[in-house]
């Protein structure tokens, strides 16, 4: 019941999306009607009236960030289907037991192995079988193309080039942004862990990896001059109703991903991410980031996560103070270069 | 009515000579109250800043020229009054000629030259503004250098299951003072960029203790048996940041410190950009 009321919720902020409505009516036969009334459910709130968003969140899901081929046209999964879509899933991305040799993006014979890993058991609480709600195909939608031959050629070099020196390396190998960094604060493998602490002018969240401050001022200033670049960008806050709207500008270029391991995506001067932080139940946070890039997408894309409360203690994660793994890939890269083997 | 006037304008332009001179005059005459919480506890939320060398050496110290030459009068070390009571950090024998040698070769071997997280106290008094976000439940600090953050604990202590660089912030009320315990400490972080260090026995204990609006007098003791002989003492005040739209700016400095740490293994020739 629970699960079907939020699917139908979901479906209701997918205004546009008919046929996705159509589908969430389909696989959650308990919901009545997409004009359903909430919940009753109030959230806790601050001294100053604002629902509390306080707290110890994840976002770590099986649930892709875009909707597998094979489930094309299938935009909610049934509670029978998403159990067996966890179960597949963690089989599948068990390290101790991928077989077979190891490969050159092949995590688990090298680096990690399961104890590592902290990716989640569930899918998103919508059921969703992808974290991007819009375009209603829940796939990333293409390049500009002027952006696919600034991507193509940037990639072409890194190609060639991967160790030339540390800013060919992926932010996160930098220990610059994560994928759960944000924003989009997206799931990443470990770490997916958040704390959001609010006061009268700030809302402010921690993100364990790499220990990422966004302190987001709620007075409704302006943003920075443009000149100005931040990895993280430049958030500005407000409420709109019981939901926490964060607009987020200045970000710096890259060619390389913001988005993680799972996605290979770049962002661009004009890059402009709007997020919505709605609390559904006094164990979620909806989570909306709408990624808004001209210049690089053909047009806007939202993604949508649930954050769980969790009971976790966070720790510090001092990235850049271990990163061993950038001095030996780059010793590496040159010892083959000496041999005569590598690029 | 028109002398009235006239002389009102007269002050007016009196005031406006005089400029932010006069606020801040009448500003001190009376010092503005502690604000508080819903709960009666101080209120420390806010961008704060301490105003002093500590960070270039905790103890008294003159000017002193940069270790590259090409930095000339920017790279000084300014000079400063010490924060140390009794301006002596009391190290064993043997640990003094380490902070000898960290001071020898303080460039290459300060963990802020590599950017790395600056430990306690060091974050508080490092050049940088912090700000503290306080809530009815929670207390986090955060720095902009490095993005370094302590979430503060209440209640129950919790030990840390492993050595960090900015330790496990055990935190409770003493009255209007905030008592921060910090253990946990790794045995890398340094207290200022005179090579003063400590071991992984570092236990702090840290006194946020507001005495108005704007200012916090701030005093941590140290104690280190491995390396020093007593527990000692800094203190300092710590300044509130009044500028309107202030924010903490990005400062992800691992990327700042790359070429130093990682340039010796680019690939050469570099790519002509």
């Amino acid at each position: 019941m629970k699960y079907s009321a939020l699917a139908s919720l979901g479906a209701m902020a997918a205004l546009l999306m008919v046929p996705l409505v159509i589908f969430a009516q389909a696989s959650a036969p308990t919901s009545e009607s997409t004009a359903a009334p909430k919940k009753s459910w109030t959230p806790p709130r601050t001294p100053d009236g604002h629902p509390s968003l306080e707290g110890i969140w994840t976002n770590a899901t099986v649930t892709p960030l875009e909707r597998p081929k094979e489930l094309a046209g299938k935009a909610f999964l049934t509670e029978d289907e998403a159990a067996a879509f966890e179960k597949k899933t963690l089989e599948h991305k068990d390290m101790d037991k991928v077989e077979g040799a190891p490969g050159p993006d092949d995590l688990a014979h090298r680096a990690y192995n399961q104890a590592w890993i902290d990716s989640g058991t569930h899918v998103v609480t919508t059921r969703r079988t992808s974290l991007v709600v819009d375009p209603p195909d829940g796939r990333i939608p293409p390049f500009t193309p002027e952006a696919q031959k600034k991507y193509a050629e940037a990639h072409a070099y890194e190609e060639q080039h991967p160790s030339d020196g540390p800013e060919y390396r992926t932010l996160s190998e930098r220990c610059i942004i994560f994928a759960n960094t944000g924003p989009p604060m997206l799931p990443d493998g470990y770490n997916a862990n958040y704390q959001i602490v609010q006061n009268r002018d700030f809302v402010t969240i921690l993100s364990e990896m790499p220990h990422a401050v966004r302190t987001i001022p709620m007075d409704g200033r302006p943003h920075l001059p443009p000149n100005v670049r931040q990895w993280q960008g430049d958030p500005r806050g407000h409420w709109e109703g019981d939901t926490l709207v964060v607009d987020t500008t200045n970000f710096a270029y890259s060619d390389q991903s913001r988005y993680g391991i799972f996605y290979d995506g770049m962002s661009d001067q004009n890059l402009h991410i709007t997020e919505r932080f709605t609390r559904t139940d006094p164990n979620t946070i909806m989570y909306r980031a709408t990624i808004d890039d001209p210049t690089v997408y053909t047009k806007p894309w939202t993604i949508e996560v649930s954050m769980n409360k969790r009971d976790y203690t966070m720790y510090e994660y001092a990235c850049h103070e271990g990163n061993y793994a950038m001095t030996d890939i780059l010793s590496g890269a040159r010892a083959e270069e000496a041999k005569g083997g590598a690029k | 009515m028109r002398n009235l006037l006239r002389r009102s304008i007269l002050a007016l332009a009196i005031a406006f000579a005089l400029g932010a001179g006069a606020v801040s005059i009448s500003s001190q005459s009376a010092p503005s109250k502690v604000p508080r919480m819903a709960d009666g506890k101080p209120d420390l939320n806010g961008i704060w800043q301490a105003m002093n060398t500590a960070n270039w050496d905790l103890l008294t110290h003159g000017p002193v020229p940069s270790t590259i030459v090409a930095m000339g009068a920017q790279g000084v070390t300014p000079p400063g009054i010490g924060i140390v009571e009794g301006d002596v950090i009391p190290y064993l024998p043997d640990q003094a000629k380490k902070k000898k040698q960290n001071y020898a070769n303080r460039l290459a071997l300060d963990p802020e030259t590599k950017c790395y997280l600056p430990g306690v106290p060091r974050a508080t008094y490092m050049p940088y503004p912090f700000q503290i976000f306080q809530s009815a439940k929670s207390l986090l600090i955060v720095y902009e250098y490095a993005g370094a953050a302590r979430n503060i604990k209440f209640g129950k202590p919790a030990e840390s299951p492993a050595d960090s660089w900015m330790g496990m912030s055990n935190g409770h009320w003493d009255g209007d003072t905030l008592v921060i315990d910090v253990a946990g400490f790794n045995d890398l972080s340094w207290f200022d960029r005179a090579g003063d260090f400590h071991s992984d026995a570092l236990h702090v204990v840290e006194r946020y203790t507001p005495v108005s609006a704007e200012v916090i007098q701030y005093e941590a003791t140290i104690e280190d048996p491995t390396v020093f002989s007593r527990p000692w003492k800094i203190s300092m005040p710590l300044y509130r940041h009044v500028e309107k739209n202030l924010q903490l700016m990005e400062f992800k400095c691992p990327e700042m410190s790359e070429e130093f740490i990682y340039g010796h293994l680019r690939k050469q020739p570099k790519k002509q950009e």
